[in-house]
């Protein structure tokens, strides 16, 4: 928003009006020594972009967002192809067609990957026969890519579940048949939790574990809004991952280049 | 067990069927439909909200409670005189400008029908005019304002300078929420209140429905 994003405007309208604030951001991860960087298509798919009236665009700001990360990067980074959850709830519980949502997921990551995505990076998923649609999608419409899957877990008395009520074991078992490479989570609630997530997902599977935790839950300073988790915190606990069996370690809401620069250095 | 807790566990476990079959032998056994309502499908539904705020439940299960709600309210309508529905309140309620994200606010909207509030629901994306005008037109109480992004949430803070602009503050109070939304940005902003769930959302419109001394 500092970068001139107007309140209410959908961040992804940005790759079509502004794609050189993207090559800004990602330099700044880059600098920062990321290995992967996401591109700025969450909210991509057609399904979310028709609600601002951006469906035919869709190729588009796909195709933009892949672009302008990869022309900072060149090959000195992957550029992992953000794909965010539809924001319906499925049928039965909701209006959600599977069939249409399947195909909008399908629509995204093919442009994504026909603008040169390394990786597909399907996240911050709740609903599991949702995540699975958009994992067969990415194997349908970009079978030559690896997929990393990862969704939103909350502490809870009996362990961590999604607001949907999906496990960590029930993530893996349903994310590992539909054919995801990469598994894990992201968003939430701080670095924390996060390692006993990771360590959780580390007990159900042995495929690699991918972790992007929020900086913590944002706390608003004046009209802003800040992140309380500070790089050393961050990286503090990027060890924990690390010896937890996490591969890929990476930061979600609130992570700032400076984060990133905390995590390199731990991660060597 | 009597009929209406029988109704409400009924509920509770989102069975549609068995609400509907429990409230038509209730009301064959001659118990007030208003009391079908509020011990039977309302005092259910309030346990669904506390479930669901602890996590013993999910959202599915809170939509399926909600949709056995549904069928039971359906029955009991037309039994109910035009005043006989008891209304706690009119509550307008949307997601702000700029924001798509309707999930949380459908939840809200639903949990506050089912605690007997006239909810007056604007969708999403709803300028800051719109709520103040609905709210004004319709004569309701409270405005709930939802946002799930970072970057519409400074939209609230219009909301609530409107209302005040208008000099409503004294009879519209506003109420916010959302996964960015904290008890502090309610406070930064000026609002009335936070509800940071859709359970505790209803239990603090109800106490903005309390007329101040």
């Amino acid at each position: 928003m500092a970068r001139g994003l107007r309140p209410g405007e959908p961040p992804d309208a940005i790759n079509l009006t502004r794609p050189e604030v993207l090559e800004e951001i990602a330099r700044h991860y880059l600098e920062a020594g990321a290995d992967l960087i996401t591109t700025n298509t969450f909210g991509g798919s057609p399904a979310r972009l028709r609600l601002h009236g951006l469906e035919e665009q869709t190729e588009s700001i796909n195709r933009t967002g892949v672009e302008a990360v990869r022309r900072v990067t060149g090959h000195r980074a992957y550029v992992s192809a953000s794909v965010g959850p539809s924001g319906q709830v499925l049928a039965p519980h909701g209006k959600g067609d599977p069939a249409a949502i399947s195909a909008s997921f399908e629509r995204q990551i093919r442009a994504l990957a026909a603008a040169g995505a390394d990786l597909i990076c399907i996240e911050t998923m709740t609903d599991l026969t949702e995540a699975i649609l958009a994992v067969r999608a990415a194997r349908a419409a970009a079978p030559g890519l690896p997929v990393m899957t990862t969704m939103t877990f909350e502490a809870t008395r009996r362990g961590f579940f999604t607001v949907m009520g999906v496990s960590v074991e029930q993530a893996v078992r349903g994310l590992s048949e539909a054919g995801a490479d990469i598994l894990g989570s992201n968003c939430g609630n701080g670095s924390k939790l996060m390692v006993e997530i990771a360590r959780e997902f580390r007990t159900h599977t042995r495929l690699p574990l991918a972790i992007q935790p929020n900086a913590g839950l944002p706390e608003t300073v004046g009209d802003a809004v800040a992140y309380p988790e500070s790089p050393e915190f961050m990286a503090e606990h990027a060890k924990e991952l690390l010896s937890a069996g996490v591969g890929i370690i990476g930061g979600c809401c609130g992570t700032t280049p400076a984060h990133v620069r905390a995590l390199r250095r731990v991660v060597g | 067990m009597s009929i209406l807790r029988e109704i409400a566990q009924s509920l509770e476990q989102g069975d549609e069927e068995g609400v509907g079959v429990l409230v038509r032998k209730a009301l064959d056994e001659r118990h007030a439909p208003l009391a079908i309502l509020h011990d039977g499908l309302m005092a259910g539904m309030d346990v669904v909200g506390l479930r669901f705020r602890d996590r013993d439940i999910f959202l599915p299960d809170v939509l399926m409670a909600a949709r056995a709600m549904q069928v039971g309210v359906d029955l009991l309508e037309p039994l109910l005189s035009r005043d006989g529905m008891p209304v706690a309140g009119r509550v307008v309620i949307g997601t702000v400008h700029g924001d798509m994200h309707d999930i949380g606010k459908n939840l809200v909207g639903i949990m506050l029908r089912c605690a007997g509030f006239d909810v007056i629901d604007l969708g999403t994306d709803v300028r800051p005019e719109r709520f103040v005008d609905a709210a004004q037109e319709q004569e309701a109480s409270v405005i709930g304002l939802s946002a799930l992004l970072t970057t519409t949430m400074p939209v609230m803070k219009e909301v609530v300078a409107l209302v005040r602009a208008r000099g409503l503050d004294a009879r519209v109070k506003v109420i916010v929420g959302g996964a960015p939304v904290s008890e502090a940005w309610a406070r930064e902003i000026g609002a009335d209140g936070y509800g940071y769930d859709a359970a505790n959302a209803v239990e603090r419109v109800r106490a903005l429905m309390v007329p101040r001394a």
